[in-house]
């Protein structure tokens, strides 16, 4: 009756189901294979494994949290470092944040208009202000070495006026801080470990400065200017300012938690409560299962037998969007849902291409199944078109950069592929599967 | 169902009706001017729900100006709700403000949102939405001349890109001025999504008038003896529910989004929805009918 390539289609398309359904909703699933496995263990040594329980990734805008951008002041460092100095600007505010116990931080690297900026992403942080201040609160750690002064030709008695430049040593090579007490004058100090890199670096300016006085800046406040002495290999200094000891204690765990290599500036900020995101993400659910429910009834009530089978590739298409979502995975933020609804209109679209001109061969007199395979072949060029068009328009969107944008043109050019798919594959199939069969015969079924 | 729409018969009413919302647009545009949200200005927007009773708008105006704030406008939301919207506030500020509002009533915790944007952040998104909106257009076109090269005859591929690009504008003014409308007398925002609502009715316009094209160019290859206006009006006939169906099942999404899926997405639905509407109807409506009034138009110089 049916060919072997059909079989194999529609085991595919009934696999494909399963795992979907599975997939986005494992705990009836795993309920039974709970069950099952109480029962059937008894008598094999087997058993089933349970399906994965994949959550959702959602995004801050659906579970509640903020997004922080901060530009970094590059104008004291060569164009040559900068990307370095970024680097090391992101793990330092990455490692300061998980230090605080922020879950999931997102923290990266953007560029717009020539300046650099990092973006913090902090899902489900109840105090955001907090998370503010602790970010805030980073210290600017820098060494500066003296300015090479020209040679006066005065007299003794002008003072030489010593300014300090930056040098490539600031707080990202910083590996450790310590309180110590000076056993002398019993004054607290704060010494402070730098990492291999830092050590080397620190060892080199050492070796060219011996006699010079290096500078050590916090938060652009010179802190204490020693002379060196001799070349240092061992990558560690000591500050001795006038601290108190609870200034030291404090300057030690700020110092511990990561120091910036350069100042940052909070330019945007953005905060959803997590109130408003779970309301967004139940309305927007609301509003997804209403639209696809409104388009299968017109389906059906338009092209009959036909729409009935474009639903059921439809739910199909659902369920591996969904998956694909818990897969990949792709944080679902408000954007992104409308991205996917609105697929799912545009994934009608190819059915109603296909449908249409199987209406026409239909009453140029073709047989069923020869409108199905007329209908598909030659509706093709169009929906190849028309759905070019929009992924085009969503790869530029995406490479727009916001994130709104980019959620949006995502989850709409990967709705449109899998559309795609849904509908060329899988209605195809269902259709083809009445060919010659006592089904076909019923008119009034078909258009 | 047996219709036939003389569309091209008939398309000077098409071209006044369109004209003249066209200009009806721009006017509004002019007069009213677009209201650019603070994605795009920069400045604060600060929402609070409150639990029990919402604090009466004077006590809430007065509060703010004790803490100092100046340049704001206060909203009303819903039954609880409270919109702040100001110039950009540092997070010191920011923490007084909401402190203010939380001495006034029982501010619902978790319900805070508040986004405080730089006016360079926002010029710089400016820039580069400009950048992408062209973009977008210019691979539009692109890709219509490519597609057409083959029915150049009897006018040049390059024409129906043209058409296409006069149907999208149309479908991008009409919205414009409805949005200027809407701004004035809603306060209505334009913010990130809707420039992507826009974007995004770039491709579905664009969509609909290769459609409409491709039939045209198989009917032309098909029945290439006929005259050129008549193969274009049956190609609308044809193509005309198929065009409307489509739509329509992105419409009744949108609709959905726009009934059910919430404040924040309402406008960005309705830009879309309005966006594709107008689109189906400028594919069949007017860039069809300008293929035939552009060779027209040139037999008669001829």
């Amino acid at each position: 009756m049916l060919g072997q390539k059909m079989y194999i289609k529609l085991i595919i398309i009934l696999a494909l189901a399963f795992f979907g359904f599975a997939l986005v909703f494992p705990s009836p699933f795993n309920k039974t294979i709970a069950c099952l496995n109480k029962r059937v263990l008894h008598y094999t040594g087997i058993k089933a494994p349970f399906f994965p329980v994949v959550p959702f990734k959602l995004g801050l805008d659906l579970q509640g949290g903020s997004y922080l951008v901060y530009e970094a002041d590059l104008s004291k460092v060569a164009k040559k470092d900068w990307s370095e100095r970024m680097q090391g600007l992101r793990d330092v505010i990455e490692r300061r944040i998980n230090f605080f116990g922020v879950r999931e931080p997102v923290v990266r690297i953007e560029e717009g208009g020539g300046r650099k900026k990092l973006v913090v992403e902090l899902a489900g942080v109840k105090d955001v202000d907090e998370a503010i201040k602790m970010i805030g609160e980073t210290p600017l750690l820098e060494f500066r070495r003296e300015a090479e002064r020209e040679n006066s030709s005065g007299t003794q008695k002008e003072e030489m006026k010593v300014s300090f430049v930056p040098t490539k040593l600031t707080g990202q090579y910083l590996k450790k801080a310590r309180l110590d007490i000076n056993q002398t004058t019993l004054e607290p100090q704060v010494l402070l470990e730098f990492d291999k890199e830092g050590a080397k670096i620190f060892r080199q300016l050492t070796a060219e400065n011996v006699g010079k006085r290096l500078a050590i800046y916090i938060d652009n406040v010179l802190i204490s200017a020693p002379r060196v002495q001799e070349e240092i290999k061992g990558g560690k200094a000591q500050i001795t300012g006038r601290f108190t000891l609870e200034e030291a204690k404090k300057l030690v765990r700020n110092l511990n938690a990561g120091a910036l290599p350069v100042p940052i500036k909070l330019i945007s900020q953005t905060t959803i409560g997590p109130v408003l995101g779970r309301l967004s993400l139940e309305k927007s659910l609301k509003a997804a299962v209403i639209g696809f429910l409104a388009v299968a009834v017109f389906m059906i009530l338009f092209y009959r037998v036909s729409g009935f089978f474009a639903s059921l590739s439809l739910l199909l298409y659902g369920l591996i969007l969904l998956s694909l979502f818990k897969l990949i995975p792709i944080t679902l933020t408000l954007a992104g849902i409308g991205g996917a609804i609105l697929s799912v209109g545009m994934a009608v679209d190819a059915n109603v291409l296909i449908f249409e001109r199987q209406k026409e061969e239909r009453k140029a007199g073709e047989s069923f199944a020869r409108t199905i395979s007329i209908g598909f072949s030659r509706a093709w060029p169009s929906i190849r078109d028309s759905n070019f068009t929009t992924l085009l328009v969503a790869l530029i969107m995406f490479s727009f950069g916001t994130s709104f944008v980019k959620g949006f043109a995502l989850t709409l050019g990967l709705g449109i592929l899998v559309s795609l798919f849904s509908a060329l594959f899988v209605t195809k199939t269902l259709l083809t599967l009445f060919v010659d069969s006592k089904i076909e015969k019923i008119k009034w079924f078909w258009v | 169902m047996f219709m036939y729409i003389p569309f091209i018969k008939y398309r000077k009413i098409f071209y006044c009706l369109s004209g003249l919302l066209v200009i009806a647009s721009f006017a509004a545009m002019i007069f009213f001017g677009l209201r650019f949200g603070i994605d795009f200005k920069g400045g604060s927007s600060l929402q609070v729900e409150y639990s029990q009773k919402r604090p009466p708008l004077e006590d809430i105006r007065e509060s703010l100006k004790e803490v100092g704030l100046s340049g704001f406008s206060v909203q009303l939301s819903g039954e609880k709700g409270v919109i702040l919207k100001a110039k950009e506030l540092d997070e010191e500020m920011h923490q007084k403000v909401l402190a203010g509002l939380e001495k006034l009533g029982d501010v619902k915790s978790g319900s805070e949102s508040f986004q405080s944007i730089g006016p360079v952040v926002g010029r710089e998104l400016k820039e580069k939405t400009k950048k992408v909106v062209f973009l977008a257009l210019f691979a539009i076109l692109i890709y219509i001349a490519l597609s057409f090269r083959r029915v150049s005859r009897p006018i040049k591929s390059y024409i129906y890109g043209i058409a296409g690009l006069i149907a999208l504008c149309h479908d991008v003014f009409i919205p414009l001025g409805v949005l200027a409308l809407l701004g004035k007398f809603y306060g209505a925002e334009i913010n990130i999504p809707i420039i992507t609502a826009f974007l995004t009715v770039f491709g579905y316009s664009i969509n609909d008038s290769v459609v409409v094209f491709d039939r045209i160019r198989e009917n032309l290859l098909k029945s290439g003896h006929l005259p050129f206006e008549e193969v274009v009006e049956k190609s609308l006939n044809q193509s005309l529910i198929r065009s409307v169906n489509t739509s329509f099942t992105t419409l009744l999404v949108l609709l959905a989004i726009f009934f059910f899926g919430g404040q924040t997405l309402k406008l960005f639905s309705f830009s879309l929805a309005l966006g594709i509407l107008l689109g189906t109807y400028s594919s069949i409506c007017l860039a069809a009918p300008f293929l035939v009034s552009f060779l027209k138009a040139r037999n008669k110089k001829a």
